[in-house]
């Protein structure tokens, strides 16, 4: 175990002291969340209506942003070759990673989500809800994001291909949190489901999304 | 322990690089890969780290641990230092310390050894490339393990450098360590055989 947490550490380090991967990615989802309401107009209605799917959204995007260099930076200064001659499989260094980015990006963003929320005048009974979906989902965007991460690692801007190939499996968890935030306002019980879904994407993808990862690491090692 | 290639060939993609190649490298024993630019050998240390798959022959440790690949009881020194320029030099050495599972207690004596111990506290990117040279050897010292795959270690090392990555090395040898470096200049290792790679081979 020792190994896997020493990785976690050392990334969640470097993302605290290098900063910009995270600042990046706060300020590109407050950017996209405070600049919408100035296109749409000032209908309070209509912004509270579409502020969950709309946060939702630009969590998802600013999150790519920043999974797109989960693995770049170890290939780039060749740590990648050397952490792969570890007693670590290749897997479990593909999950280290997405967790330290989670853990380093998507948590940050679901907290901050309140925060927009009120430049869209979402309720403020959503507001918990708001941020159990997030959290909830934002594992699954971090493993998505990391397959995706190494497939793209060595072509040169990857930017695009990344996003075709990781934002349709990101639909799910998408759909689904949109879903329970609209759910937790309507007849009680009917949270459960979506969010249970939720749930589980997240954790289908904690155990796959690490295999598929390291199959295309193994790839990118050659 | 011994390391043993039989009609080992290696490609890349599906261009093949080296045919035919067999060696046994025995405990204590140094193999130096020369030849010209694009004679293969850094194809082939690639190939026993594991990160290129066989094109054909076979390749097997005696006497390592039959559990783990050949690539996990290397040491494999690149082009590239593996030095995290956010992370100061203690850091550095110490998560690979951590990483391989060795006592963190020898990160200390390792700096020392390699001549970072002033350092150790500055982050890795005001090294100079020399420095971080030398921050990548101390992998070698910060976990044991059998086989060394040292690809031109030498680079950008001054003359102190070269004389410090000599000594480790024999002191390896010397503990029944297997070495096998790609080089262009003379190591300096007390007792080394030379394995010439031909020419590149017409695609």
């Amino acid at each position: 175990m020792t190994p896997l947490l020493a990785l976690v550490k050392r990334d969640l380090k470097l993302a605290l002291r290098e900063g910009g991967a995270l600042g990046t990615a706060l300020g590109f989802y407050l950017v996209v969340v405070a600049i919408l309401p100035l296109g749409l107009g000032p209908d309070l209605n209509l912004l509270s209506r579409i502020a969950p799917g709309v946060l939702w959204v630009a969590l998802l995007l600013a999150a790519l942003l920043s999974a797109a260099r989960i693995f770049e930076n170890d290939q780039e200064d060749g740590t990648l070759e050397v952490l792969a001659l570890g007693e670590l499989p290749l897997e479990l260094i593909a999950a280290g990673k997405s967790i330290a980015h989670w853990l380093s990006t998507g948590i940050p963003l679901a907290l901050l989500s309140p925060v927009l929320g009120l430049l869209l005048n979402l309720e403020p009974s959503a507001y918990g809800v708001l941020v159990a979906t997030m959290l909830a989902g934002t594992p699954a965007i971090s493993f998505l994001g990391a397959v995706g991460a190494a497939l793209t690692l060595r072509s040169r801007r990857g930017g695009l291909l990344l996003s075709l190939l990781v934002l349709p499996l990101y639909v799910p968890t998408l759909v689904f949190g949109v879903s329970a935030i609209s759910a937790a306002s309507g007849p009680p019980g009917s949270f459960g489901p979506p969010f249970a879904i939720l749930l589980a994407i997240s954790l289908a993808s904690l155990v796959l999304a690490p295999l598929a990862a390291a199959a295309a690491l193994r790839l990118q090692v050659q | 322990m011994q390391l043993i290639a039989d009609n080992l060939a290696c490609a890349r993609g599906a261009r093949t690089i080296l045919g035919g190649l067999s060696f046994t490298l025995a405990a204590g024993e140094a193999l130096v890969l020369v030849g010209p630019n694009g004679a293969g050998k850094t194809t082939l240390i690639r190939t026993i780290a594991g990160f290129l798959p066989l094109a054909g022959g076979s390749l097997r440790l005696d006497g390592g641990d039959a559990d783990r690949a050949i690539g996990q009881q290397s040491h494999y020194i690149g082009h590239l230092n593996a030095v995290k320029a956010g992370l100061t030099v203690r850091e550095n050495a110490g998560f690979w310390a951590e990483f391989f599972g060795s006592a963190d207690a020898g990160v200390a004596e390792v700096l020392r050894r390699v001549g970072l111990a002033a350092l150790a506290d500055i982050p890795a990117a005001y090294l100079s490339a020399g420095q971080k040279r030398r921050l990548g050897l101390a992998r070698l010292l910060l976990a044991r393990r059998p086989l060394w795959l040292l690809d031109e270690p030498t680079v950008s090392l001054d003359a102190d450098g070269q004389r410090l990555l000599a000594d480790v090395t024999n002191e390896h040898l010397a503990s029944g360590g297997l070495v096998l470096a790609a080089t262009h200049v003379p190591l300096g290792l007390a007792s080394a055989r030379e394995l010439r790679l031909g020419p590149p081979v017409a695609a």
